[in-house]
């Protein structure tokens, strides 16, 4: 490793390191970034939700979008599985139905980052799921 | 340097920056009681731990109580030493040090000389309020010191003075709380340390953690003994300060007064080791003087600087420490071991006495002489040159147990042939005055020519490392001299490493020379008792008519009689020694 | 380069370590490898979570699941069920007492709702053997704002503003202390960590040593920075090998990447760090003893003044800061004096950490913000009295602390407010008490310590302290008078009034504050020679519960003594006079047939 020779350099390797480190960082601070819920039960995964779980990991960060996404149980909609809920910053959470890659992708560019709903959304009548 | 200006009891004082409390205190007579702090300024000896508490004042505005050896003044400082807080808290601390500490003061060697007993008394203690457990030690009696631990205050002086003036590092406190004690390294006997000796440790201790070994009774059961012939020796230092035991002023001379008291105890003879002393300076002279002309002629081989020898505890010190080292110093016995081989020989003849009958004792300043008298190599047969020595404070004792008026005795002269001793002589009990006496016979007898003056006071002074070139008749003579362990091994180490430019070294374990010695009346820290004591020893050369060694008619009889020359092969035999290698290899552990 | 999808936080502080949480690493980063998810799935070993009671730790990342008490035998079961399968492991998921439901962030847990982490803010986070975690999280970041762009009296006032003060027990405001060690002029000057964290039961700075090193050495930079020291020196107990261990990985690794020793970042700045090892002595943590511990001279206190900041390590200037207080430093500097000042209540700014301990329900590491109350935090954070047991007291301050009681827990907690109440902050450690708690016993057992510790130079301690002891074991053992009390009493104030050092004027404290508010449990002991809490065995006899014994001799048969006597089914009885209280009758007692009162 070669040596730090100014601050600028540290501050450089910092950036660098963020990658690493973003999972956690984010997990600390979930309420000022997009929260994402996969749901994984047996129904879940058989419908295809670890694809779009892996899907939403990898494609928010190629495109720069600071999100939390993690695994939860059955939220409970096993007809419309794969579903997944999207709390934005401020935002009551909202759950989509039927989600495959497209759809998924189609979530990231329009609600997530522009914050315009897409067709598919299950009413909520129910708080977040808190576990 | 500017002056503070504080307030102590409501007195106002004015004391320069960086002044202790305690000290401001004492300039307007107020005297706070101290038990660990000592200290002899003037010499640059001081043991200022601050841990015994007992010198704690009020200051105003500060929470808890401070001690005042240790707390500097402050501009407007403002000091209570005497509230009931204080009071209260002084006599607490005592009690709980009365609390760890024997009681049995009546059998105590330190009984009416003990600065804890002073303060038990002065501060009105009646009552042990908190009793319990007593740490408790091993006794540990070694030729000269008694280590009797259970009396330890944890002052801390006699680790001091081992360590920082002697640097001796004999001593060192170990464990820790409760169970902390002042011992030697892995806890051996005293005998099997690096100790030499030197006594320092029991000059300074307050209580009776460390005393003297005691040779009185066998000195009362030896001048009661109608089939022994005893006979006394007394060293220079003593005269000049045997008085002060008796309510006399510090520097008081009392040399015929002594030598009437030691005549009234029974000695059959009583003699002045002054009189050894002069012996010494013919053979050590004459050693000096071979080596320095073997040394001008271009001798590269040649032992110098030349050390004196006639200090026991400086022996024991290079044997210990710079045993590479053994063979610069002279090889002079010292006065007393001289005195001894002469007496039990020369003097024994003279009298038809065999010297298994013949009991030599000395009065030394000096703790290390008990030891000394004990060397192998100061015996004939198993049958010791001197046989055992006691100290100026048993010598007191013994003569206050013998309803002897010593302030009343009328002044008495010393026994012949070994009692007649030259200025030279008397000088030995200070720092310098080997040296110096060394240099009257030295120059004359190398000159050739007469001494005008015999004072060389570039010689004197309290000063713990001192130089002065003598100039003998054109040829510029280099002396050295220190007194305190920890000064000589600052000129050992300049031999060791080749800086040194002495010819000649002279070397005294104790500060102040032996006036100062183990076995002299305690100075409790007071270092104008020492300088007194010089000044007196000074005085006694002044007074004298012959002040030069080789004209003391006693020793040109004594050679003519019986020794010959100096360096005579006789004079080898009895008057000279050699040195061990005593540096610890290995420890043994039991 | 693999993106993680998962990070598999690990406990790796010294308590959970000694459950083995070592091995839960092993089984997870096997079981990983067997189903090939290297790439997807991350283990990382972090310093202490805090939440000591229910560890070993394992945090699930980014979904935040806590899982407590876990074993490596649940390695598998981790990975299967939640990693892969996406389904919690709902049996090592946290239990929340009161609604006994299942709590998986520990956002939402009662022990850690009202912590705000400061001085642990990397600890249970990131990997403190990895200095790119750290720097990751802006480790030297601090250092290299205060190297180039600003002076060291700036560093210093923003320190001052921040209103940081001490937190190893002093609470001396650091602003100032650096200052002062900045205005003395040597050659040489030095600055030093105190990290000898004796107080029986604390381990705030060993959690921090362990967890997150690089916030010490970074701070212990700035510090030489401030006051134109470039020798730093950690003085830590040898008794904490792990933090020893992380702090010389941290520090190689710090000299590799260039962020110690020659010409930092380039700045001509030099600050590199020694480390000097305790060895067992608790008065070594007192500022000068220690200082004289690290001169190879025996580890004794000496009087102040002349203070280290003028003349310490050597004789020359040198600024001895504690672990916590330096912790803080680098967030001080990024974050801004003004964010720290707005934390806390008015004159103890920011957070302090407490190791709480004790007959409560949430042992562990805890960090609030100042001003909380001691209500707070024993019975929310905490959570409450175990066993359901009554809440008698809580000591602070260790040895050198008093004790809190009923009336004392709205206090907010902070400097001056523990002092006012009769006790002290000292460097964290909390202790609470209950009913079968006795207070004198209490008192007993921090005179103890402090008489197995004190260095033995002054007299009040050495001897002082013993006395103190042994007039406590007596009235503990039935002996004690009224007499007593008052020399108790007494004999305190002169201790604290005469010692040397901050070990023996605080050794009485323990007595005084149980005398204050516990005297009547000292009359009982005294007058009636009864324990009321029933902790003092000597003044506890064992009887026979008569209509509960069946006469099945177990206990005449383990008694050591032979002191019961009785029939086979006919009620036993336990002579009182020979009967040597081990406790065995009761032990073997099947029928709660013995009682102790």
């Amino acid at each position: 490793m070669a040596k730090i020779t100014s601050l600028n350099d540290l501050r450089k390797i910092k950036d660098d390191l963020q990658e690493k480190i973003r999972l956690r960082e984010n997990a600390e601070s979930p309420d000022s970034l997009a929260q994402i819920k996969v749901g994984m039960a047996t129904s879940g995964i058989a419908s295809g939700a670890k694809e779009v779980f892996n899907f939403l990991v990898e494609e928010l960060q190629k495109r720069n979008i600071s999100a939390v996404v993690t695994q939860t149980g059955d939220m409970g909609y096993s007809y419309a599985e794969p579903t997944i809920e999207v709390t934005l910053p401020g935002q009551p959470p909202v759950v989509f139905g039927w989600v495959n890659i497209t759809k998924a992708d189609e979530i990231i560019e329009k609600y997530i980052r522009n914050g315009e709903l897409v067709e598919g959304i299950i009413p909520a009548n129910y708080k977040t799921i808190d576990e | 340097m500017e002056n503070i200006k504080l307030t102590i009891d409501n007195k106002q004082v004015e004391v320069p920056a960086g002044t202790t409390i305690l000290e401001a205190a004492k300039k307007i007579n107020i005297h706070i009681p101290t038990l660990c702090y000592m200290s002899l300024n003037d010499m640059h000896i001081e043991n200022k731990p601050g841990g015994c508490r007992v010198c704690v004042v009020e200051v105003e505005g500060r929470r808890n109580l401070a001690p005042s050896c240790a707390t500097q003044v402050t501009e407007g400082m403002v000091v209570k030493t005497n509230t009931v807080r204080v009071l209260n808290a002084r006599s607490t601390v005592v009690e709980l040090i009365l609390s760890d500490h024997p009681a049995d003061c009546l059998i105590c060697a330190k009984n009416g000389n003990c600065e804890l007993q002073t303060l038990a008394q002065d501060l009105g203690i009646r009552k042990i309020t908190y009793q319990g457990e007593q740490s408790t030690y091993r006794e540990d009696t070694s030729p000269s010191i008694i280590r009797d631990v259970d009396k330890c205050v944890m002052c801390r002086r006699c680790e001091m003075m081992c360590n920082e003036v002697q640097t001796v590092g004999a001593l060192s406190a170990i464990n820790r709380g409760f169970n902390s004690v002042v011992a030697t390294a892995f806890e051996q006997n005293l005998e099997k340390s690096t100790c030499t000796y030197c006594g320092q440790c029991v000059a300074v201790c307050p209580t009776g953690a460390l005393t003297e070994v005691d040779h009185t009774r066998q000195l009362i059961r030896d001048l009661a003994d109608p089939n022994k012939v005893v006979v006394v020796q007394t060293a220079p230092a003593v005269r000049a300060a045997l008085g002060e035991e008796f309510g006399n002023a510090p520097g008081t001379l009392v040399t015929g007064k002594m030598a009437a008291a030691l005549r009234r105890l029974g000695f059959d003879y009583v003699f002045d080791t002054d009189f050894a002393a002069d012996l010494t300076i013919m053979e050590e002279g004459t050693e000096l003087l071979g080596r320095l002309n073997r040394f001008l002629a271009g001798d590269k081989d040649v032992a110098l600087p030349i050390l004196t020898s006639c200090c026991p505890a400086w022996v024991n010190f290079f044997e210990h420490s710079f045993p590479e080292m053994r063979d610069i110093p002279s090889t002079a016995r010292s006065p007393q071991q001289m005195f001894g081989a002469i007496a039990k020989t020369y003097f024994a003849e003279k009298i038809g006495v065999h010297r298994k009958k013949l009991i030599v004792v000395s009065i030394m300043p000096c703790l290390a002489k008990k030891y000394e008298c004990q060397r192998e190599e100061f015996a004939t047969d198993g049958d010791p040159d001197v046989n055992y020595s006691l100290s100026t404070r048993e010598l007191a004792h013994l003569i206050k147990q013998s309803n002897i008026d010593f302030n009343h005795l009328p002044d008495e002269d010393f026994d012949n042939p070994l009692g007649e001793s030259t200025g030279a002589g008397v000088i030995f009990g200070t720092t310098g005055g080997v040296i110096e006496a060394a240099t009257r016979t030295a120059y004359e007898i190398q000159t050739g020519k007469t001494l005008k003056k015999v004072d060389f006071e570039e010689l004197r002074g309290l000063e713990g490392i001192r130089s002065a070139t003598i100039d003998f008749d054109g040829t510029p003579i280099n002396i050295g001299i220190a007194h305190g362990l920890g000064n000589a091994r600052k000129l050992l180490e300049s031999i060791k490493d080749g800086s040194n430019k002495f010819h000649a070294i002279e070397i005294m374990a104790c500060p102040g020379g032996c006036i100062g010695g183990g076995g002299q009346p305690f100075h409790h820290g007071d270092s104008s008792i020492l300088k007194a004591r010089q000044k007196a020893i000074y005085t006694e050369d002044e007074m004298k008519t012959l002040r030069k060694s080789h004209e003391n008619p006693y020793i040109i009889k004594l050679y003519e009689e019986f020794l010959g020359k100096p360096l005579s092969e006789k004079a080898h035999q009895l008057l000279h020694t050699h040195y061990f290698d005593k540096s610890k290899k290995e420890i043994f552990i039991d | 380069m693999a993106t993680y999808k998962y990070h598999l936080l690990v406990c790796g502080g010294t308590g959970c370590k000694a459950s083995n949480s070592e091995g839960i690493i092993t089984a997870l980063n096997r079981t990983i490898e067997e189903k090939g998810l290297e790439n997807d799935v991350k283990t990382v070993t972090t310093g202490c979570f805090g939440f000591c009671e229910k560890g070993p730790i394992v945090k699930i990342l980014p979904d935040n699941t806590f899982y407590t008490q876990v074993k490596p035998d649940d390695a598998k079961e981790i990975i299967e069920e939640h990693i892969i399968k996406g389904r919690k492991v709902t049996r090592l998921l946290y239990t929340d007492p009161e609604t006994k439901k299942h709590v998986s962030d520990s956002k939402h847990m009662g022990f850690y709702q009202k912590q705000i982490r400061i001085a642990l803010r990397n600890c249970g986070f990131l990997d403190p053997e990895n200095i790119e975690e750290s720097i990751s999280r802006d480790a030297y970041q601090a250092l290299g704002k205060a190297l180039t762009e600003m002076n060291p009296q700036q560093v210093i006032d923003e320190i001052k503003k921040s209103g940081l003060r001490g937190r190893g027990g002093g609470g001396f405001p650091t602003g100032l202390k650096w200052e002062i060690a900045a205005k003395n002029q040597a050659d040489q000057k030095y600055v030093v960590c105190n990290a000898d964290e004796g107080d029986p039961g604390a381990f705030m700075d060993r959690s921090i040593l362990e967890g997150d090193p690089h916030s010490v050495l970074e701070a212990m930079a700035i510090c030489g920075y401030t006051m134109g020291a470039n020798k730093g020196l950690i003085y830590i107990r040898a008794e904490y090998p792990l933090a020893i261990k992380r702090l010389k990985i941290a520090i190689k690794q710090a000299q590799e990447y260039g962020l110690l020793g020659h010409n930092i970042m380039g700045t001509g700045f030099d600050f590199d760090i020694e480390m000097r090892y305790g060895a067992g002595a608790f008065v070594c943590g007192e500022e000068t003893a220690l200082i004289h511990s690290m001169e190879g001279e025996r580890g004794e206190p000496t009087f102040k003044p002349p203070f280290p900041a003028q003349s310490g390590y050597k004789g020359k200037p040198t600024n001895v800061n504690n672990v916590e207080t330096f912790a803080n430093v680098p967030v001080i500097l990024l974050k801004g004096a003004e964010w720290f000042s707005s934390i806390g209540t008015e004159k103890s700014k920011g957070t302090k950490v407490f190791a709480l301990a004790g007959k409560i329900n949430n042992v562990g590491l805890i960090e609030v913000p100042m001003g909380t109350t001691l209500r707070e935090v024993i019975f929310e954070i905490g959570g409450g009295i175990k066993d359901g047991k009554k809440f008698k007291a809580v000591q602070t301050g260790g040895p050198s602390g008093g004790c809190l009681t009923e009336k004392h827990l709205d206090t907010p907690i902070d400097f001056d407010n523990l002092l006012a109440a009769g006790s002290m902050m000292g460097s964290g450690g909390m202790i609470v008490m209950d009913e079968d708690d006795c207070m004198v016993a209490m008192a007993k057992f921090f005179l103890d310590f402090t008489v197995e510790e004190s260095c033995g130079k002054c007299t009040p301690c050495r001897v002082g302290n013993k006395r103190l002891y042994e007039i406590l074991d007596k009235i503990t053992k039935g002996e004690g008078t009224l007499e007593d009390l008052d020399n108790l009493r007494n004999l305190s104030y002169v201790i604290k009034d005469t010692a040397l050092c901050g070990l023996g004027q605080t050794s009485p404290n323990p007595v005084l504050a149980t005398l204050d508010n516990f005297y009547d449990e000292y009359i009982a002991h005294v007058v009636d020679k009864k324990c009321p809490a029933g902790a003092c065995k000597d003044l506890m006899n064992y009887y026979v519960i008569e209509e509960n014994c069946v006469g099945c001799t177990a206990c005449a048969r383990a008694c050591p003594v032979n002191c019961i006597s009785g029939e086979r089914k006919m009620p036993h009885h336990i002579d009182q006079t020979a009967c040597i209280k081990c406790g065995t009758c009761m032990e073997k007692c099947k029928f709660n047939a013995i009682e102790i009162k």
